[in-house]
């Protein structure tokens, strides 16, 4: 199986790169093309595809990786603030202080397993968001979040009380120089990383870590995560120790949310406590398993899909609906504006529980077993003699 | 001294509704085998029975005014409840009683809810990964919620307690401890409320046929389908019964808490975590929990504890959940082998 | 695992190395050309688009919509429509009632969610894909600190719509950033001297506290204001936001020595926390020979509905009431409740009282250009917008005008009429020194975006 499909990987690998970069024009027509949505489309793909290393593979639901999200924001912020504008270590230390904390939750909540990891998880994730929130504040800002400031004067004098996260030092830059007019923002090498420009160094590490979790998928490590999520009781029976497998899986996919967190902070410059909280768990739950956990695509899709909902939907107003609907006779158009804007608008929350439900009581696969059966389809009607018509995951109620 | 009395008070209030919704959401479990992140919805659908109900009753006749007009210059309306219009005394009544009043009518519409969930969703989820269930029940709860608030509005609407129960009792002269010691009447009721409900849902599984067969069917629901039970039908009106626990939770709780339409999700993470604190599936660990964890964040927000550990009322429940989840696998009275695959 | 995981090998860089190479090369292509104007989303058509940033979901959802129903109102009467409002009244203005610079005024809106991620994400849609010029809008302070500094980065005016702390227009001010609300520091000043008039000299006041930012600030100025009085302050609490219950935190005031309770609480935590403190018989007990008494520093309307009988005769402050009788807030009422069949909150006002006077400051300047808009509203001198003469003060861009102190109403004839105002604390109160603050405006971003 390995061998076989290396050929149909680098293909799915190269459509994908294909399909993220010419994202900002194919994605236009449908109001999508725009600079922030398509950065939140590669940010929240890679934190879903990040989530499905370890929810996709061993079967262990975590309700707290939202925590290694805010973890990784607060972190490059720190290093925008201290150190650089430059985005690079900002990048780098976030990898590295998310795969700590993860390390360290990891080794206590895979202890356990089932229901009650995940909500060992949820615990932890809810505790940073508290902190994090409030007493903290010195930390993080708290609710108003940690922002890039305005340099501290130079000339501090002896009772000067420097207050860190209202004013930043920036030694890096200082020392090679820069010079700052207001509010710096943050940089590759002196190319702006807000804009287009962050989605493309957004959408670059996507594939890459798009890339890497195709690879993990197929190795053996991918393996032995399957093998655990099958049945985790006969590895232990056979003298395999899971735990450091399942930690690994745990601290790779903490690491991956860090480097979300960190491009959230990279083209907006801002960490929020509720990037933290409980609800922003469970939406990378939600996104992974709406696409169809443990494929590759799939939370990628969920992602981009409910991020979709949640800033283009939300901003349909009855205006639009009657411009849209202006082709009809007036009762009519009155009639349709009155319907369509229960689900557009302040609605949208409403649109996207039915989409839950009916995604999983039709799809049970998530969009990605949607997109087979389409595809078997089509290929249905090119070979009819065809015996594996049948959708696989028929698995309803008794 | 008084002070740690009225906290143990505060606790046991706490912990009294902590238990009675985490009840419901274990019966489920236990029962069924479903993780329903639906069952905050249920709770905040029982307060709204509550309003609903107060609404009903207090539906106003209104006669407009051409005399007065308001600031924006329609005529003014004079509102006069019909119940009161029509009834007289018992009108006025059943306004100032509408809280407990509408347990009556909570039951048989959350009884209903809860068969009809199961009966058109829940069903089909028996044998699905509890990602799948999560993912349905979590549709179904956004999905209630906004027809809520379609119809109430995002605000919290305040609901009052019946005027012989609103003010505070004076517990400390009762015990001679002294004046210092007051406490909502309300509170009392509610605890005392829920203590009623933990009992009588303990005695149903106890001391009835009905109860015994159900507790045989959690243990081993194959053997007792075997012995030509229906045991299906059984779940579902356990199921029914769980809907009506957290709805009467609920309704009963609005005077102290005025509920808006998110109320369901604020109890949903809480309820999960006295659950799971309490064992999955195990009823008695559900309410063991509640209280534990009742009187714990209530000690836990005490200035002389939050001066030690500064913020410590933030995070003590879910710190203690951990710290009991490491040290008991299965929470304080789980069985091995529920939801650990 | 070891052999496979060799897999990512020099090859597989190499390849991926050229893949980002391929994509480094293409942005360029995207970003030239894209805007040629000298300032962001100058606009060129016959129509000027403003960008509606308010909560249409989560615990704000009311008081959003009330801001998006002033807002269409403002635009209604912008663009000549209906019966102009406090078009009427706005003085100076040079407002025509054809739009802002002859423009037709459209809108776009966003859901903020009241979450900081979401309302920057919503913003930066109408900025990036609807070219809208200024936004305005939000219901919380962290919200209208997060936008305000993305206002800033893009090169928009940020008119902020029901903000509080001090922290807006203080350490966290932005020279793209204006705000027409009062603060925290404004209701400590205004509520002192009634406090006085009603609760004497003598009292021992009993904090609980929001434990976050605007908690903290809030708390900070009563404290002051009380303690300039001769008031003692027997405790301060902080509560975790969104408690909920909170019994175990009222309890402990009932043995405390205290008689007066300051619940530095907005939202959904105010709400509870007066419910059940009333419930707890706070409000019938009486301590050193004293009633004890309730204060709310920020009440607002909409949200004091959700207390119900719990706010009767309990003290706060307020930026503006319906019950007002001055020509402009009557003009405002009137039109408003034609509308929509509802008096308008303060938070509608504010809204529509940022949205007349950015479209008065563009006609001033005779551009849209932020630049030109923040010079005009600097310092600016106005009255008939129901608050008397007010400022825009130049240095932190906080507006400066009467503020009210308002009590629940014991005898509503209405389910709108939940405040009585006691008291308009002159703006000569409530000045304060913009230094006091911190923070740095630094220059307006006029730039191209």
């Amino acid at each position: 199986m390995l061998g076989k499909s290396a050929r149909s990987d680098w293909l799915l690998l190269i459509i994908f790169s294909i399909v993220v970069l010419t994202a900002p024009i194919t994605l236009a027509p449908i109001g999508a093309g725009y600079p922030d949505l398509l950065q939140k489309f590669a940010i929240f793909g890679i934190f879903a595809i990040g989530f499905n290393i370890l929810f996709g593979l061993t079967g262990y639901l975590s309700f707290g990786h939202a925590a290694f999200l805010g973890v990784g924001s607060y972190a490059s912020v720190w290093v925008f603030k201290l150190f650089t504008m430059n985005v690079i270590p900002a990048v780098l230390f976030s990898l590295i202080v998310a795969g700590v904390f993860a390390l360290v939750i990891g080794y206590v909540s895979l202890r356990r397993s089932g229901i009650y990891f995940s909500i060992i998880t949820l615990a932890f994730a809810q505790m940073s968001y508290n902190l994090a929130y409030s007493v903290l504040t010195p930390l993080t800002n708290g609710e108003t979040g940690l922002q890039v400031r305005h340099l501290a004067p130079v000339d501090r004098g002896p009772d000067y009380v420097l207050k860190l996260v209202n004013e930043d030092l920036r030694w890096v830059d200082q020392a090679l120089g820069i010079v700052e007019d207001g509010i710096p923002i943050t940089n590759l090498f002196g190319m702006k990383m807000s804009g287009y420009p962050g989605f493309y160094f957004s959408a670059v590490l996507l594939i890459i870590a798009f890339f890497i979790a195709l690879r993990i998928s197929r190795s053996n490590f991918g393996m032995m995560l399957r093998a655990i999520k099958s049945n985790q009781n006969r590895l232990n029976y056979t003298g395999i120790n899971t735990r450091p497998y399942l930690l690994a899986a745990f601290v790779i996919s903490g690491m991956y949310a860090g480097l979300a967190g960190s491009l959230m902070a990279v083209t907006d410059p801002l960490a929020g406590a509720e990037r933290m909280q409980w609800t922003a768990s469970g939406e990378i739950v939600l996104m992974t398993i709406l696409g169809g956990a443990g494929t590759m695509l799939g939370p990628f899709l969920g992602a981009a899909l409910i991020k979709y909902f949640e800033n283009i939907f939300s901003s349909i107003n009855e205006n639009i609906l009657q411009t849209t609907f202006s082709f009809l006779p007036e009762p009519l158009q009155e009639l349709f504006v009155t319907v369509t804007s229960l689900f557009v608008g302040p609605g949208w929350p409403l649109t996207m529980g039915l989409l839950f439900m009916l995604i999983v009581i039709f799809l049970p696969g998530g969009l990605m077993q949607g997109f087979s059966k389409i595809g078997g389809l089509f290929r249905r009607e090119k070979k009819p003699q065809s015996q594996s018509e049948k959708p696989q995951a028929q698995d309803g109620g008794p | 001294m008084d002070a740690i009395f009225l906290q143990i008070l505060n606790g046991l209030d706490k912990g009294g509704a902590y238990a009675l919704i985490a009840l419901g959401l274990t019966l489920a479990f236990g029962t069924l085998g479903v993780v329903n992140f639906a069952h905050g919805a249920l709770f905040m659908l029982g307060a709204f029975c509550a309003v609903a109900f107060n609404k009903l009753v207090s539906l106003q006749q209104i006669v407009l005014d051409p005399t007065k007009t308001t600031a924006w210059g329609t005529p003014l309306e004079i509102k006069t409840p019909y119940v009161e219009a029509w009834f007289g005394d018992f009108g006025t009544f059943l306004i100032n009683y509408s809280v407990p009043f509408s347990i009556l009518v909570t039951i048989p519409i959350m009884l209903i809810i809860g068969i009809v969930m199961e009966r058109g969703l829940i069903r089909h989820f028996y044998n699905r990964p509890h990602a799948d269930q999560i993912l349905v029940t979590f549709g179904l709860a956004i999905v209630l919620e906004e027809i809520i608030k379609h119809f109430f509005g995002a605000n919290p609407i305040p609901q009052s307690a019946p005027d012989i129960v609103s003010g505070s009792a004076n517990i400390g002269l009762w015990l001679g401890m002294g004046e210092a010691i007051v406490y909502p009447w309300w509170r009392l009721v509610y605890f005392a409320f829920s203590a009623v409900v933990i009992f009588a849902v303990f005695a149903f599984l106890q001391f009835t046929t009905y109860g015994m067969v159900v507790r045989a069917g959690m243990f081993d629901r194959h053997t007792v389908g075997l012995l030509g039970i229906n045991i299906q039908k059984r779940f579902t009106v356990i199921f029914g019964l769980a809907a009506v626990v957290a709805g009467m939770a609920g309704a009963m709780y609005t005077p102290i808490y005025p509920p808006d339409y998110a109320i369901g999700m604020q109890f949903l993470v809480l309820s999960f975590v006295v659950v799971v604190v309490g064992g999955m599936g195990s009823l008695g660990g559900a309410v063991t929990a509640g209280f534990l964890l009742g009187i714990l964040q209530s000690f836990a927000s005490m200035n002389e504890i939050k001066s030690i550990f500064p913020g410590i009322d933030q995070i003590i429940i879910y710190l203690v959940a951990v710290i009991i989840l490491l040290t008991l696998p299965r929470g304080l009275l789980g069985r091995k082998g529920v939801m650990e695959d | 695992m070891s052999d496979k995981f060799n897999d990512f090998s020099r090859r597989s860089i190499l390849k991926a190395g050229a893949a980002s190479a391929f994509v480094a090369s293409t942005p360029m292509f995207f970003i030239s050309g894209a805007n040629a104007a000298e300032y962001c989303n100058s606009p060129t058509g016959s129509t000027v688009t403003l960008g509606f940033n308010v909560p249409q979901t989560g615990a704000y959802a009311d008081e959003g919509a009330d801001e998006l129903r002033a807002y269409k109102l403002a635009v209604k009467h912008l663009n000549g429509e209906g019966d102009g409002g406090m078009m009427n009244t706005f003085k100076p203005s040079v407002l025509k009632g054809n739009g802002i610079l002859g423009k037709k005024v459209a809108f776009v809106t966003g859901d903020t969610q009241t979450k900081s991620d979401a309302a920057r994400a919503s913003a930066k849609r109408m900025i990036e894909k609807d070219g809208a010029v200024m936004i305005t809008g939000g219901s919380s302070s962290g919200v209208a600190i997060a936008v305000q500094g993305l206002c800033q980065e893009a090169g928009i005016i940020f008119m902020a719509g029901l903000t509080h702390s001090n922290d807006t227009t203080g350490k966290d001010k932005r020279a793209n950033g204006f705000r027409h609300f009062f603060n925290a520091y404004m209701s400590g000043a205004a509520l002192g001297p009634v406090l006085e008039k009603e609760y004497g000299k003598e009292r021992q006041a009993y904090h609980l506290t929001a434990d976050y930012t605007w908690g903290w600030t809030q708390e900070e100025s009563m404290k002051n204001t009380t303690e300039a009085l001769g008031w003692k302050t027997t405790k301060t609490v902080k509560t975790p936001v969104g408690a909920g219950d909170f019994s175990q935190y009222i309890t402990p005031v009932l043995n405390s020595g205290a008689d007066v309770l300051i619940l530095n609480h907005y939202g959904k935590d105010m709400i509870n926390s007066l419910t059940q403190a009333v419930q707890f018989g706070l409000r019938d007990k009486q301590v050193n020979g004293k009633n004890f008494e309730i204060v709310v520093p920020l009440f607002s309307r909409l949200m004091a509905q959700g207390a119900g009988e719990s706010i009767k005769g309990i003290l706060g402050s307020t930026n503006w009431n319906w019950s007002l009788k001055d020509d402009a807030s009557q003009a405002f009422v009137k039109s408003f409740g034609a509308e929509y069949g509802t008096p308008p909150s303060m938070a509608a006002h504010t809204c529509y009282c940022q949205a007349l006077l950015y479209a008065n400051a563009c006609e001033t300047a005779g551009t849209f250009s932020p630049e030109g808009v923040a010079k005009s509203l600097e310092g600016f001198k106005f009255d008939g917008l129901g608050n008397g003469a007010t400022e825009y003060r130049a240095e932190d861009h906080q507006c400066f005008k009467d503020v009210l102190v308002v009590r629940g109403n014991q005898n509503p004839t209405s389910q709108f009429d939940l405040l009585e105002v006691v008291e308009i604390t002159p703006r000569s109160q409530v000045e304060y020194d913009w230094k006091i603050f911190g923070g740095n405006l630094g220059p307006v971003n006029s730039k191209a975006c």
